[in-house]
């Protein structure tokens, strides 16, 4: 990979991150290994049932056990728990069921919480779990998103299962598909997905009588903060939210849980510090799942292979009830399914449903990677009908670089990008006429294993989010962020970010940023985060925005210090503000030899012994940004896999990404993101998938069961990036956490299909396990001999 | 990990361990615990003790005793995989010890334990079936062999006895003019087998002498694919092969699972079987 940087700056140097050695180490502070004198923990007992009426909960039997303190029901909770949180009605029509933390008297998934054990260990906690009784009177389940919209599917709330159906409609989408020469009609399906974060969910509450602290393994403590207020009724002043170092999220921290309300509100129960952990099991049946679409998608086109039109169809699976944001995630691939191309019509179509399972939510790319899959699986399908080859087929529809900024079907207007060049460097890199060459030998040859080549382009509307768009949006908060910097006495940087990382290495790059903006050495600048009492404002971190958003803020408040310091210089230096210059980490008196450093200042800021009128004590300042637009990463994704006819197996051989994520902070991270985002992608693909039975119990309760892919089933990948930066911000920067999974998904299943196509096969539904492959080579090859 | 109340004992001898083990029925060996453990953690065993048989001499190391490699129970996968004794008397067993799960669990699980747990799933039992090992019991009554077609009874059952401990497994060694193969079809490299097959095949002239071959995960027991072994014989390396293989699946009750139907892991037994013996027998 190049790397571009410019001399003398922290930007754009791979510079290791701070934050590895200490999480390398064990030296890390997981919300599981705190601990707090007198502490308690506590155990869930969860519903075995899918649907079911809760006729009677008897938790006696626990409460005299050894080193139980306390046993309790949902009717324990009933009139203080409150109802959790959705923040996002997306439609008018939208129906928000009552979500209490704990199932009081109906429970409407596998894993609902139904009663609780504190004790004074866990072991206690768990072997108490096992006395208490609880009755159900069986409901049935609902599985299946279409058969719950019949009239005569039972019903998962009594409203009925549509949470909200919505319809958007841009250009004169039946002059586009009437007499349209080709029309390419395909239903994919989006498996449901487990996000499995390396560490799993973890809460801790307290309380000295007044005031709460809730530590919890979360990405967004400011909004939990606010929602736990809102919730349990307790003042917002006197909650404090802490998330200490989070192992993972991928969205599926970004939520307001049950545990989270629970946990608070037995420590101002019991008095006493309250401690929760969730099992790898606990965690797959309870942590939101994500993705769990049917995307029913149509295109038209024109025999040259130009898009006039395409309508979206979804059904998009809620679960059992609206979290934090579950119905706007399918809404985030609104305007994305349009992606790159140029079209004259687009209609999109959502309809949400409620089932009997774990409610959905936000995983890694959040209805953006659901968009592209659609897209890119059916640009390839075009480009199969056109007998074209489907890079032509996409370059024949896509924005070409000089017609940016460019407003598309769907209303967003892209910024900046260049396909063409992303697409040459991956094409190059990837030798694709050579494999080109191979896939047709192999073709000729017959052999068992078969070649495939997959592409898939993408962009992705990152940098969550234009505050005044959410609000048209009808999303409950603004999507701005705070930063705050403060020169210590002795000239070292601490650093505040309303962001809260679990993982990206914020502290890092931010220190980066500051060390530019401020002329200061990249190993003086400090980060603080996640601790409402430390980082009083923020919107935290998911959809890419961090750096957009979150690393702007910091840029900003560096500004308004170097302003200070600007004025503080010329009282001292004795001359006049303008004739100042700053250059590594120093204001110089123009054309002369005095000069004061930034170090200076802060000691002077510090000491006041002689501060010019107007000039408070203290060399620090704070910004809040709210971007005008969204950032639009985009890139080109190829993959070539072989594909063993006998068994099935899809092996991939070799991986190509070139990502344009704007100006680049750190490579390194930058190509972190990017490895472990095609990780996930390729899990979507090949491996994972939730199942649940026909009685709505979850299969996939273990790792033994839910595959994930590791290093040791995965390619080398190769990537490399191009620059068009982002004109929404100061830094150019986009956002890079999503980009890997957005693309990698379709570029691996085009890549299964394109190996199969001359055996008549035009779809593999996800993932593409070996026996599903198999089993298609087998039709497909029977239908033959017939 | 959070298991059900027990208590631990550490016996510093074979016969007290015995008689720990014969005095309480719900008490269990623990071996390297990684097929244990997890069973406790998901709460679907409630033993009264665990009874560490990590301290036992008789259990350890790899032995060459001449005719055949005495593979003591308490020899990790690790431990077994590299061994110069086990790869040269009995190779098949080194390369489908280093098929096992990942080098965490092959650092830590044991080579009874593999066998004593009895999975069908596990990739040994099919190989120990294939060698015709030997399986050596020890309890308060004394020792006992049980051949390798009677060890395994039933989907996690074993004929190990209450208060019998394995020792070990004495594996013959073949001799000259053999060859092996261990194929293992399975999604992610630390998964368990879809399917699997044991491959030893003899060779003379040209022409195979004898074939035996191992399935893992193809009904409660691993089986043996002995119609194919039989219709092997006397073949020489060709198209015919493939035929032969076509049988491997013959008296076999699949599982269904999350990762694979009946019918598929069949298909999958003879395609692997086909491999296996390729490779085996020394085909281009
Ligand atoms: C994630 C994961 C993946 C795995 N993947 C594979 C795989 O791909 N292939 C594979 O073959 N295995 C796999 N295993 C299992 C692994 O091989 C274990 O090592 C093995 O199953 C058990 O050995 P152990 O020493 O850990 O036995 P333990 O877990 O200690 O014991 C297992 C059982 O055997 C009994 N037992 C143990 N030793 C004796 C003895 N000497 N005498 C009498 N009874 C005894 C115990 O009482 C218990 O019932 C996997 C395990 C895990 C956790």
């Amino acid at each position: 990979m190049t790397i571009q940087q410019e001399a003398g700056r922290e930007v754009g140097r791979p510079r290791k991150r701070k934050e590895d050695a200490r999480l390398l180490t064990g030296r890390s502070r997981w919300t599981d290994n705190l601990s707090r004198p007198g502490m308690l923990h506590v155990m869930f007992l969860r519903s075995p049932m899918a649907h079911a009426r809760i006729t009677r909960v008897d938790v006696s039997g626990a409460r005299g056990l050894p080193g139980v303190v306390a046993a309790f029901s949902g009717q324990d909770f009933a009139a203080e728990q409150g109802s959790l949180p959705c923040a996002w009605p997306v439609s008018e029509d939208i129906v928000i069921p009552d979500h209490p933390p704990m199932a009081v008297s109906e429970v409407r998934y596998v894993g609902e919480a139904v009663a609780c054990v504190v004790a004074t260990d866990r072991y206690r906690a768990a072997d108490a779990l096992e006395a208490i009784e609880v009755d159900y009177e069986p409901l049935p389940a609902v599985l299946d998103m279409k058969q719950a919209l019949t009239a005569d599917s039972p019903k998962v709330h009594e409203a009925g299962n549509k949470a909200f159906s919505v319809k958007i409609n841009s250009g004169d989408i039946e002059a586009a598909f009437r007499d349209a020469p080709i029309i390419i009609d395909r239903t994919y399906r989006q498996q449901r997905l487990i996000p499995c974060a390396m560490e799993p969910r973890a809460v801790l509450a307290d309380t000295d009588g007044d005031t709460f602290t809730v530590w919890s393994a979360t990405q967004i403590p400011h909004i939990l903060r606010v929602m736990l207020a809102v919730v349990t009724g307790i003042p917002e002043h006197q909650i404090r939210v802490i998330a200490p170092d989070v192992g993972g999220g991928f969205g599926s921290k970004l939520q307001v849980t049950a545990e989270e309300v629970l946990c608070l509100l037995m420590a101002r129960k019991l008095g006493k510090p309250v401690k929760w952990a969730e099992s790898r099991s606990e965690g797959n049946l309870t942590v939101h799942h994500g993705r769990d679409q049917i995307q029913h998608i149509r295109l038209a086109a024109d025999a040259d292979g130009r898009i006039r039109g395409l309508q979206v169809d979804l059904l998009a699976d809620m679960g059992a009830y609206l979290m934090l944001v579950t119905p706007g995630i399918p809404m985030l691939g609104a305007s994305m399914f349009n992606a790159i191309y140029k079209m004259d019509a687009y209609e999109f179509g959502c309809t949400g449903v409620f089932t009997t399972k774990m409610p959905t939510d936000a995983y890694r790319g959040a209805g953006r990677p659901e968009a592209t899959f659609a897209i890119e699986r059916v640009m390839d399908e075009l480009a199969a009908e056109l007998h074209m080859d489907p890079l032509e087929v996409r370059r024949r529809n896509w924005i070409k670089h000089e017609e940016f900024p460019y407003t598309t079907i769907s209303g967003l207007t892209y910024d900046s990008g260049n396909y063409e060049a992303a697409t040459d460097k991956a094409t190059a890199m990837f030798g694709y006429d050579k494999l080109r060459a191979e896939q047709a030998d192999r073709r000729d040859r017959g052999d068992p294993v078969q070649l495939g080549i997959g592409v898939s382009t993408y962009t992705e509307m990152c940098g969550l989010a234009p505050s005044r768009m959410l609000g048209e949006a009808n999303y409950a908060a603004g999507g701005w962020e705070h930063g705050a910097v403060r020169m210590l006495p002795s000239g070292k940087v601490e650093v505040i970010t309303g962001t809260s990382p679990h993982g990206q290495g914020h502290v890092t790059a931010w220190s980066q940023i500051v060390a530019d903006a401020l002329g200061v050495p990249f190993e003086d600048v400090t980060v603080l985060h996640g601790d409402t009492a430390i980082a009083h404002k923020g919107m935290d971190t998911y959809g890419s925005r961090s750096l957009v958003i979150g690393g702007i803020a910091v840029l900003k408040a560096c500004e308004k210090v170097r302003d200070k310091a600007r004025k503080l210089a010329a009282h001292v230096l004795e001359c006049s503000p303008d004739d100042l210059e700053f250059e590594a980490g120093a204001f110089k008196v123009r054309g002369t030899e005095s000069q004061k450093t930034m170090q200076e200042l802060a000691w002077a800021a510090f000491t006041a012994h002689d501060l010019p009128d107007g000039v408070e004590a203290r060399l620090d300042s704070d910004a809040t940004f709210d971007p005008e637009n969204y950032s639009f990463p985009h890139g080109t994704h190829l993959c070539a896999v072989e594909v063993d006819t006998e068994t099935g197996m899809v092996k991939i051989r070799s991986y190509v990404a070139v990502d344009d994520v704007g100006k680049v902070v750190n490579p390194l991270i930058v190509e972190g993101q990017v490895h472990g985002g095609i990780a996930q992608g390729i899990g979507q693909a090949l491996f994972e998938e939730a199942v649940y039975d026909a009685e709505g119990n979850l299969l996939t309760t273990t790792l033994a069961d839910y595959l994930l892919p590791s290093a040791a089933d995965l390619p080398p990948f190769s990537l490399d990036r191009t620059e068009s930066p982002a004109t929404s911000n100061p830094l150019g920067v986009k956002g890079v956490g999503e980009a890997g999974t957005i693309a990698s998904t379709p570029a691996v299943v085009n890549a299964v299909v394109d190996a199969l196509r001359p055996f008549g096969i035009h779809d593999i539904e996800m993932p593409c396990t070996p026996e599903r492959v198999w089993r298609a080579v087998s039709e497909a090859q029977e239908g033959v001999r017939r | 990990m959070i298991p059900a109340q027990f208590d631990y004992v550490r016996p510093e001898s074979l016969s007290e361990a015995s008689q720990v083990l014969a005095s309480d029925e719900d008490a269990k060996v623990l071996a390297g615990g990684q097929s244990l453990l997890p069973l406790l953690r998901l709460r679907l065993a409630y033993p009264s003790t665990l009874v560490d048989v990590g301290r036992l001499p008789e259990l350890k190391g790899v032995h060459d005793r001449g005719d055949h490699v005495f593979i003591g129970a308490m020899a990790t996968h690790d431990e077994v995989m590299r061994s110069d004794v086990v790869r040269a008397g009995c190779p098949l067993v080194a390369m489908a010890a280093a098929h096992v799960a990942d080098p965490a669990i092959r650092h830590r699980g044991t080579f009874g334990g593999s066998l004593a747990h009895a999975d069908p799933a596990g990739d040994l039992p099919a190989v120990v079936l294939a060698l015709d090992g030997v399986f050596v019991a020890r309890s308060a009554q004394g020792e006992r062999e049980i051949p390798a077609a009677e060890f395994f009874v039933d989907y996690w059952e074993s004929s190990l006895g209450p208060g019998e401990i394995l020792a070990g497994v004495k594996i013959p060694k073949l001799g000259e003019g053999w060859g092996f193969q261990y194929e293992k079809f399975h999604r992610t490299a630390q998964a368990w087998a879809i399917v699997g097959v044991a491959a030893a095949v003899k060779r003379s002239n040209g022409a195979i002498t004898e074939a035996r071959i191992g399935l893992t995960n193809m009904g409660p027991t691993p089986l043996r694919a002995r119609a194919t072994e039989t219709a092997l014989q006397g073949m020489e390396l060709g198209d015919q092969l493939r035929q032969a293989c076509e049988e491997a699946a013959a008296d076999t009750s699949p599982p269904a699972d999350l990762h694979a139907q009946p019918d598929y892991r069949r298909h999958l037994a003879r395609v692997l079987t086909h491999r296996a013996v390729r490779t085996a027998a020394g085909a281009p």
